[in-house]
């Protein structure tokens, strides 16, 4: 008898079951995405103080979010893969790492964008933003350190290895450039209410379940595409095995 | 004599004998310094506000230089093999190799900062407590560069890989060795809280690094 999480881990139930769930998925991440922003850019009142510019929280918070996540993902995909030795825990850290990077950029990027009418600069050395960044090259690290590589095996293990030592020196790092921040402090995930006002958390959150899907979408694909790119790679090894066979046979 | 200490007296022996690796990481941190001041201009004022940070980044880039290496002649002459097979542990070895890097560049380096100090006007009060975070500091360089210089063993341009991979690791190490100068030139009692959080920073990374390093480097002899 197969627990449940035995049964996701086999590859062929893994193609199966997201085959049917990703056009769902897909799906409602547009949508949501699409009602988040109508909700963002019509709906909610524009900032007393920041005007329209404000409106950029709508996807910078997520972004946010999603950047740590995805760090969370590869590494919870690493444990698995280093412990409990599955090769799809490795196909999965694989597959977060690019898409984590992504969500860091556009992170930094809108950042930036709202940074430059507000703080009047497009960078500052603040330590919200210092750790992101170096979230960001953590990222980079991952993605590089595997490329460069051959066996893929052993690049999984290894990146998975690199992966749980930056969660664990994560928190040091936020930690360390942690002293007087210019960026807000969480004003959502507080204890007690939340210190926006519902009509700008209610787009917030569309927002924030839109991009999740998107991101859990993205991550389905990408483990996908890398178990049949990997399917395909043994099917290429096979033939070229049976033709190098073939050609001896006719030669001798 | 112990496995422990008869390894460690191997590695002092080809770092000596070799000697090279020392040489250039003392003359790459020389230049740096050299250069800094001639492409900031000769203000002594400017020079001396920002030594601290300058003489610790140079430090981190000069004790990466020999970092790449660690593991590398170990593994193309066999070696490696040999202590996976022999009686200490994995973790053991990649501990016993970082403590000798540690010896081999990062104290000779922590003492070349004084003198390099004296060509940035570093005010005199700061030499103390500048010796102090460096000599605290940079055994975390060499334990957690250990897992980098594992983890790049077999692949290609493994120097500028390595760099990527741990300059973000020693954001925390670099962040509280400068704040201790700086408090201490500031204020020539504040200084105490940073390094202790240096101290602390220190020890966790002899502790625990050795294990991914002994992990990574058991994956790459698989």
């Amino acid at each position: 008898m197969q627990t449940l999480t035995q049964r996701l881990a086999n590859p062929t139930h893994f193609m199966a079951l997201s085959a049917r769930l990703l056009p769902w998925l897909a799906a409602a991440a547009g949508i949501l995405i699409a009602i988040g922003l109508y909700l963002a850019l019509f709906v909610a009142p524009p900032d007393y103080q920041q005007g329209q510019t404000a409106k950029i929280m709508y996807v910078h918070v997520p972004s946010a979010w999603l950047a740590m996540f995805g760090y969370t993902v590869v590494a919870a995909s690493s444990f698995g893969l280093l412990v409990f030795r599955h090769p799809l825990a490795d196909v999965s850290a694989k597959a977060a790492a690019p898409i984590g990077a992504v969500f860091t950029g556009l992170c930094l990027l809108t950042g930036m964008l709202w940074g430059k009418p507000m703080w009047g600069a497009f960078w500052v050395w603040d330590p919200r933003l210092t750790s992101v960044l170096i979230l960001f090259l953590l990222y980079l690290g991952l993605i590089a350190l595997r490329s460069s590589i051959e066996d893929e095996s052993l690049a999984g293990k290894l990146t998975a290895v690199l992966a749980l030592v930056g969660i664990a020196i994560i928190p040091v790092i936020k930690f360390s450039v942690d002293w007087n921040s210019l960026h807000q402090p969480a004003s959502i995930t507080r204890l007690g209410s939340p210190a926006i006002h519902t009509s700008l958390l209610w787009p917030l959150l569309v927002m924030t379940l839109g991009m999740l899907l998107l991101f859990t979408s993205l991550h389905l694909k990408a483990m996908r595409n890398e178990i049949l790119r990997r399917r395909v790679k043994a099917l290429r090894i096979v033939r070229a095995d049976a033709g190098a066979i073939m050609a001896q046979q006719s030669a001798g | 004599m112990t496995p422990f200490r008869e390894l460690l007296s191997r590695e002092l022996a080809i770092a000596w004998k070799d000697g090279s690796s020392i040489g250039v990481a003392l003359g790459f941190y020389l230049i740096v310094i050299t250069m800094l001041p001639l492409g900031l201009g000769p203000d002594l004022n400017l020079l001396a506000r920002i030594a601290p940070g300058l003489l610790w980044v140079a430090l981190l880039l000069s004790a990466l230089l020999s970092l790449g290496r660690l593991f590398e002649s170990d593994l193309e002459d066999g070696s490696l093999e040999v202590f996976a097979t022999g009686p200490l542990p994995l973790e053991a070895v990649a501990a016993v190799k970082s403590l000798a890097h540690w010896l081999t560049t990062g104290l000779p380096l922590a003492l070349l900062a004084p003198a390099l100090g004296l060509l940035l006007n570093l005010p005199p009060e700061a030499y103390t407590v500048l010796v102090a975070t460096m000599l605290i500091g940079t055994p975390a360089i060499s334990f957690v560069g250990g897992i980098g210089a594992a983890l790049t063993l077999r692949t290609r341009r493994g120097g500028l890989l390595l760099a990527l991979l741990m300059l973000p690791l020693f954001v925390p190490t670099l962040i509280f060795g400068i704040s201790a100068i700086s408090a201490a030139l500031t204020n020539s009692e504040a200084y105490g809280p940073s390094l202790l959080i240096l101290a602390a920073i220190s020890l966790a990374s002899v502790a625990l690094a050795p294990v991914a390093t002994g992990a990574a480097l058991r994956l790459q002899l698989q």
